[in-house]
């Protein structure tokens, strides 16, 4: 009798405690091998430092994450997200880094009632007809860096520009976004092979079409292997090259050099922005990893602060989704881009600035920023997302 | 126009000595021991990243290559030793499993030792930037490769027509029963073809490793291209790899530069810029395909 009381009160206990000590569990998915390892890696590293500011907690409260590489296969990520959403329960996911991958897994994530904090992925559409109130992006919609480089090129007053992108849908969107904003010829659109290494036939068909400016978004790799055999080729002197961030960041000009040199490239963040928390994340990533921080290590950095504010709003109660919901949209964080809103769609509305690569004060190879390309800038989908 | 015909021969040209450098080893371990092997991919990619690190311990490109190619060659030589020589007898279904199991032990190693990002390998600053012959412009470097490429089938050549190994090899490819009763060790031969294949695939692993990327997975891609080359020219024949490996690079290339074009001519804009990259893909399958509809043996055949 009063042994079954005493098991009786352990398990009351111990199911007690359990609760109290329940965590916020994150379910981190990412592209961590593989070719495009190199951006999950930089979203993990700055959604890592965050959480070590954070003294491992969200909101106060102790919290844990559980980190799975999707390989850049959508099975893959689906699988791993099935398991954190099913066994571990997580109360929050983000990582993922492709939009092909984010469109697999989302439909399971908001089946489930789980907020999505996207930390890089922004599909169109779930920026338009498919919004979500489960889902948030942290960063941008997939075609807003392309845009502000469209209306630079416009803007600089170049008139013959060749685009170079891989032929799948990321990179037709990165063209539909470019020439919403640029309006002047375009001598030719050149699609190559997801994955291509080898730009030698692009590059004389290039050369033969004598562009005045070139614009391209090959992310990873591609972008590297391009860049490094555009400078071979002797084409830098006679046409200026135009990308996305994510062509022309850290991980990239590690990888090239100096020949990346006066090369300009759009971003909603950059690693000189001059505020407080961008300071201290710039400087803490450098000392933790040994190597400047990307725009992707911002946009990880940034949804792990996201959750914090959210959390603490909510006052840790995660399982009240409607006041969750609430406390998402209304940002209770600083982000190191600085100041931004949430759109209805739950995409940012923010400046977008140009960068251009040179030589910092030490003589490091880097990028400065420029000025601004747009100032509270919305993405073009919002119109047909009907979110209640 | 010059220019661009000039210049997109080149890169075919560059293109297909390098799949040359790869392909001539794989012909003739398929030629004379009947084995195939796909994990000469995996020996490119391990000899590029022998390359970069030797690279980056020497401090120059040349010493890298060359300490890179020569490590390579000794892990081919433990690799015939050790392995190879189990499975000649063997059923080619064995030597695929084993040679695909070796696929993927290769990656694996490579990525615990090496990590999974793509690892740097520059080539030396004197050959960074282009060549300028009056109005033409080429990247130097990839003029070296040419140059390198040319040198290595030219004394392959040589080796393989003109000299007593080289007919020993032709031989062996030709007959191997025959030839060993004539006398010939054509287990030691075959060590030696093994060896050398390894430090030329190795040689254009390095070469190629500051255009490309030196990265996990980078031989799977270039193998099956190796296989495209040796079945187009023939299997054993150095000759057709040789034939098959430029003719594939010319096709690829021109492919790629002039597809999208011609096919903007003849279809409407959006038809072309989706169907000109993907034809421009498979052209080199279609070419194969077409060869061996004529020629099943290929171009060359080794055994008459």
């Amino acid at each position: 009798m009063s042994l079954r009381l005493t098991a009786l009160a352990a398990a009351l206990l111990l199911a007690g405690s359990a609760h109290a000590a329940d965590p916020i569990k994150v379910g981190f998915v990412s592209t961590l091998s593989g070719p495009g390892a190199g951006l999950g890696v930089d979203i993990r590293d700055g959604f890592n430092l965050a959480m070590k500011q954070l003294n491992g907690k969200l909101g106060g409260l102790p919290a844990e994450v559980l980190i799975a590489d999707d390989r850049q296969s959508p099975d893959i990520a689906k699988q791993a997200a099935d398991r954190f959403l099913k066994k571990d329960k997580v109360d929050f996911m983000t990582g993922i880094v492709f939009s092909n991958i984010m469109l697999a897994v989302g439909p399971t994530v908001f089946e489930n009632k789980t907020f999505y904090i996207s930390a890089n992925a922004g599909p169109s559409q779930y920026a338009g007809e498919q919004c979500n109130p489960f889902f948030f992006n942290v960063a941008w919609q997939n075609d807003n860096l392309h845009e502000a480089v469209g209306k630079i090129v416009q803007d600089k007053g170049y008139k013959n520009v060749v685009i170079v992108t891989p032929n799948y849908p990321g990179g037709k969107d990165a063209v539909s976004g470019f020439k919403r904003y640029y309006k002047g010829k375009v001598a030719e659109e050149v699609y190559t092979k997801l994955g291509q290494l080898d730009y030698a036939a692009e590059l004389a068909q290039i050369r033969s079409l004598k562009p005045d400016a070139l614009f391209f978004f090959l992310p990873g790799g591609m972008g590297i292997n391009f860049v490094k055999q555009f400078v071979a080729a002797g084409l830098s002197r006679d046409t200026q090259l135009f990308a996305p961030g994510f062509s022309a960041d850290e991980d990239v000009i590690k990888a090239v050099g100096p020949s990346m040199m006066g090369m300009f490239n759009s971003s909603h963040w950059a690693h000189d922005m001059d505020n407080a928390e961008n300071k201290r994340f710039v400087a803490d990533f450098q000392k933790e990893y040994n190597r400047l921080p990307s725009l992707y290590a911002s946009q990880g950095y940034d949804a792990a602060l996201m959750m914090d504010g959210a959390v603490r709003d909510v006052k840790g109660k995660v399982s009240d989704k409607a006041a969750l919901q609430k406390a998402l949209e209304a940002k209770r964080f600083k982000s190191v881009r600085g100041d931004f809103k949430f759109n209805t769609n739950h995409y940012p509305v923010q400046n977008y600035y140009l960068r251009a690569i040179g030589k910092d004060a030490s003589g490091r190879v880097t990028n400065k920023t420029m000025g601004t390309i747009f100032t509270n800038h919305a993405d073009a989908y919002v119109a047909s997302c009907k979110m209640k | 126009m010059t220019q661009l015909i000039l210049e997109q021969a080149l890169n075919g040209l560059q293109f297909g000595l390098m799949l040359f450098l790869l392909a001539a080893g794989l012909t003739l371990v398929f030629g004379i021991m009947d084995c195939i092997n796909l994990a000469h991919g995996s020996l490119y990619m391990v000899g590029a990243y022998f390359v970069a690190a030797a690279t980056q311990a020497a401090d120059s490109f040349w010493i890298g290559l060359g300490a890179g190619a020569a490590g390579a060659a000794v892990l081919g030589l433990l690799l015939e030793l050790s392995l190879f020589r189990q499975f000649y007898k063997r059923d080619h279904l064995s030597q695929v499993l084993a040679t695909f199991a070796l696929i993927l032990i290769a990656n694996e190693a490579v990525r615990v030792i090496w990590g999974a990002q793509p690892v740097m390998l520059n080539p030396p600053d004197a050959l960074a930037g282009p060549v300028e012959i009056g109005d033409f412009f080429y990247p130097a470097y990839r003029l070296v490769i040419i140059a390198f490429g040319l040198a290595v089938a030219g004394l392959l050549y040589l080796v393989v027509a003109k000299s007593r190994v080289g007919m020993w090899v032709r031989a062996g490819a030709a007959n191997r029963e025959m030839t060993e009763a004539l006398g010939i060790n054509v287990q030691a031969l075959f060590t030696a073809v093994f060896v050398f294949g390894t430090a030329l695939c190795a040689l254009a692993g390095g070469l190629l490793g500051p255009l490309l990327a030196v990265q996990v997975g980078m031989g799977e891609s270039v193998l099956i291209l190796a296989f495209v080359v040796i079945i187009i020219g023939g299997i054993g024949s150095i000759r057709g790899a040789l034939v098959g490996s430029l003719i594939v690079g010319s096709v690829d290339t021109l492919g790629r530069a002039l597809l999208p074009t011609l096919l903007r001519a003849l279809l409407p804009a959006d038809a072309a810029s989706t169907l000109g990259p993907a034809l421009a893909s498979i052209l080199i399958y279609l070419l194969m395909a077409g060869i061996l509809f004529f020629k099943p043996q290929g171009l060359f055949p080794a055994r008459a």
